[in-house]
């Protein structure tokens, strides 16, 4: 679980870790937190689950990764634990997540697959499709058209008087 | 261009990101570069927008409550409800996609009432409803994304 503490740590580094030589005790000189002390958090949060990976974010888009795919499937509930695990071993699928079902929506588990092109993204689907045995199953593909926003996940502080960027 | 130092640091680094008091010259002697050609890669991948950040991922709903949603919009009225949703500070990754439900997004808020309040202020600035698509389980192993250099 997270203590009040590692969420302040948290919002302070979800925005960029300073390219300085010692980016650790400049987030904690914020947080009037010793850098031995955050980069404990850090470990434990990770070795916990809480940070999935620390690392380069990349920005898929600007490296010629220009096809942005999310294809949805309606998979019977009780096949969706086992298919989302099948799905996420494919290099090429960026996330796979249970959805619920809307009245106008039928579809249950998403994935994303970012490729160089549309065509590469087809053939990874046909792949991922005839592997998964998933040709059978309903599904759409919504290829990305205009970004009108991307920003990694910022997530609001709990309390607003504490909001730093807005 | 891309120098194979650039190209190591895109692709190397994405997770297990030293976690020690001097992370850049850790990853230096790694590469055997000095510590200033690593923050100046960085930098450079960073002003020319390769790299959003250096950073966790930190898996959805541990700090705050987020969800995606869907609006179907008409074509002629994209554009202006795009701008209007993405005015939103809790917004992020607004995108337009092939579908009938054509503009998806992203809303992150402190609570479950915060959501809902900014979902409805949404469906009352623009006219157009809103349909949620929550997480229930997330089953993505996240490794970082292997960046193929050969055709770049």
């Amino acid at each position: 679980m997270l203590d009040a503490r590692d969420r302040q740590l948290l919002e302070q580094i979800q925005t960029g870790l300073p390219v300085c030589p010692r980016p650790y005790a400049e987030i904690g000189t914020t947080l009037a937190m010793p850098e031995a002390e955050v980069l404990e958090r850090l470990t434990q949060l990770k070795q916990q689950g809480l940070i999935k990976r620390m690392g380069v974010i990349v920005k898929h888009h600007q490296l010629g990764y220009r096809a942005n795919a999310m294809i949805v499937w309606n998979v019977p509930d009780n096949l969706v634990k086992q298919l989302g695990r099948q799905i996420s071993q494919f290099a090429f699928v960026t996330l796979c997540y249970q959805r619920p079902r809307q009245a106008e929506w039928p579809y249950n588990l998403f994935c994303m697959i970012h490729g160089k092109d549309r065509e590469t993204v087809l053939m990874q689907l046909e792949q991922l499709k005839s592997s998964c045995d998933l040709a059978r199953l309903d599904h759409n593909i919504l290829f990305s058209r205009r970004c009108f926003k991307q920003r990694g996940a910022v997530y609001q502080p709990k309390n607003p008087t504490s909001l730093t960027h807005g | 261009m891309l120098t194979p130092l650039h190209k190591s640091l895109l692709n190397d680094f994405q997770r297990d990101f030293p976690l020690s008091s001097r992370p850049y010259q850790d990853i230096a002697n790694t590469l055997g570069v000095s510590e200033d050609d690593v923050l100046s890669a960085l930098t450079e991948l960073s002003d020319n927008h390769l790299i959003s950040r250096i950073g966790p991922i930190i898996p959805p709903n541990q700090l705050g409550v987020s969800t995606l949603v869907a609006m179907a919009i008409p074509e002629t009225q994209l554009q202006a409800v795009a701008d209007k949703i993405s005015a939103y500070p809790e917004v992020n990754h607004n995108y337009e996609r092939e579908h009938t439900f054509n503009l998806w997004f992203v809303v992150i808020a402190s609570n479950a009432e915060h959501l809902q309040a900014i979902l409805d202020a949404m469906e009352q600035e623009t006219g157009y409803k809103t349909m949620q698509l929550p997480l229930l389980d997330d089953f993505f192993i996240d490794l970082g994304f292997n960046m193929d250099f050969h055709n770049a």
